[in-house]
């Protein structure tokens, strides 16, 4: 998911070209106060108008108890968003709040049920609070860590190993699973250290996330790499799922492929690497199957 | 309505002045004025027009920006210079 300022058309126009899953148009911190206006109505009307293809648009909003949160939901729903971030989400009760006001104007404009939710925990009493925000909604369709003012609530700095952020991560990533839906790790800011970027998408990836939140296109190659599984991974994800399909063939639940046994958690991964390889474009939908 | 501004000049961008005036005047600045000029004052009246304005002077120094970012920008400057926000609440 690659973050875009809402108040700058050039990198809202070309942010696509670079093939990120999707785009966070930015109406929060990126944006000045009195720039929060001019963004809106950017934002709503580059929804409307350029052809992002099937990157999937999730526009960041203010918060719902600022003077511009409100305003944002209506600019952003008009436009046809796919989802909406809410920053700095620490309750449940501030989910059901948004899904209030998405109501309000997919009823207006006849387009109810459409827009999801994603939200992003950044601060102690979030991540506390977790699972009861995963579960909030059913618009939920994942949640995400702000790391910057995460570590600041918590009184401590960020490191390049990320000590500081492991149980708000595995907490996230837990959550997420719990409730069924998707779970986004933090940006990496320093542009100028890939080896550390690339070890944090790693580590993130062994905890569980779905994916990485990224501020450059130069991070997109990175994080593809480390998420794409390799032809070893997809070959033996493949076996196992055949070898599965040839057992249910035959009745018989468990199975073993080059000497292991295969069960279901078995299963689950490999089709997991499948679908991975498929989103990757490594393998074809057809390949998959 | 009073002089307000909206957009930056900043490549993709079009800074728009608007102020008060009678009919709609639109003076464009853009280094593809020859090619686009005809289409980005289209743009930019029809914007105005669709806000219910019928009475601008329009200053437009556009740097290759999208008729979406035209009509953001134009009626971000509208609505700063009339008090008349497009959104709810």
């Amino acid at each position: 998911m690659m973050f875009v300022p809402g108040n700058n058309p050039g990198m809202m126009a070309d942010a696509h070209i670079y093939g990120p899953d999707s785009i966070m148009l930015d109406l929060e911190d990126s944006v000045t106060m009195a720039e929060k206006d001019a963004a809106r109505l950017l934002v709503h009307n580059a929804l409307k108008t350029i052809d992002y293809g099937k990157t999937e648009m999730v526009v960041r909003i203010n918060p719902l108890n600022t003077p511009y949160g409100k305003k944002d939901v209506e600019a952003v729903v008009k436009a046809g968003v796919d989802v909406i971030r809410m920053p700095k989400t620490e309750t449940a009760d501030e989910v059901r709040e948004l899904e209030a006001e998405i109501l309000k104007v997919e009823t207006e404009i006849g387009r109810v049920g459409e827009t999801r939710i994603m939200a992003a925990i950044e601060s102690a009493l979030g991540i506390v609070n977790a699972y009861a925000i995963a579960t909030a909604s059913p618009r939920m369709m994942g949640i995400a860590l702000g790391a910057e003012d995460y570590s600041a609530n918590l009184k401590t700095n960020r490191t390049p190993g990320g000590a500081e952020l492991l149980l708000a991560r595995e907490q996230i990533v837990v959550a997420a699973r719990a409730a069924g839906i998707c779970c986004f790790d933090t940006v990496y800011s320093n542009l100028d250290d890939m080896e550390t970027f690339r070890k944090e998408v790693e580590l993130i990836k062994t905890l569980g996330f779905d994916g990485k939140s990224i501020i450059n296109p130069r991070q997109i190659e990175v994080v593809n790499e480390v998420f794409t599984p390799t032809e070893k991974e997809i070959n033996k994800a493949r076996a196992v799922v055949a070898a599965i399909k040839e057992a249910q063939a035959k009745g018989s639940g468990v199975i073993a492929v080059n000497g292991k046994m295969v069960d279901r958690p078995v299963v689950l991964r490999a089709e997991r690497t499948i679908a991975l390889a498929v989103a990757a474009g490594v393998i074809s939908e057809e390949e998959a199957l | 309505m009073k002089n307000a501004t909206a957009g930056t000049l900043e490549s993709g961008d079009i800074l728009i002045n608007i102020g008060p005036g009678e009919g709609l005047q639109v003076n464009l600045q853009s280094s593809v004025a020859a090619q686009f000029g005809r289409q980005i004052k289209a743009v930019i009246t029809d914007t105005l027009e669709g806000l219910g304005i019928k009475d601008a002077c329009v200053e437009a120094i556009d740097k290759g920006a999208l008729d979406c970012t035209i009509r953001a920008r134009v009626t971000a400057a509208a609505v700063r210079a009339t008090g008349k926000d497009v959104w709810k609440d």
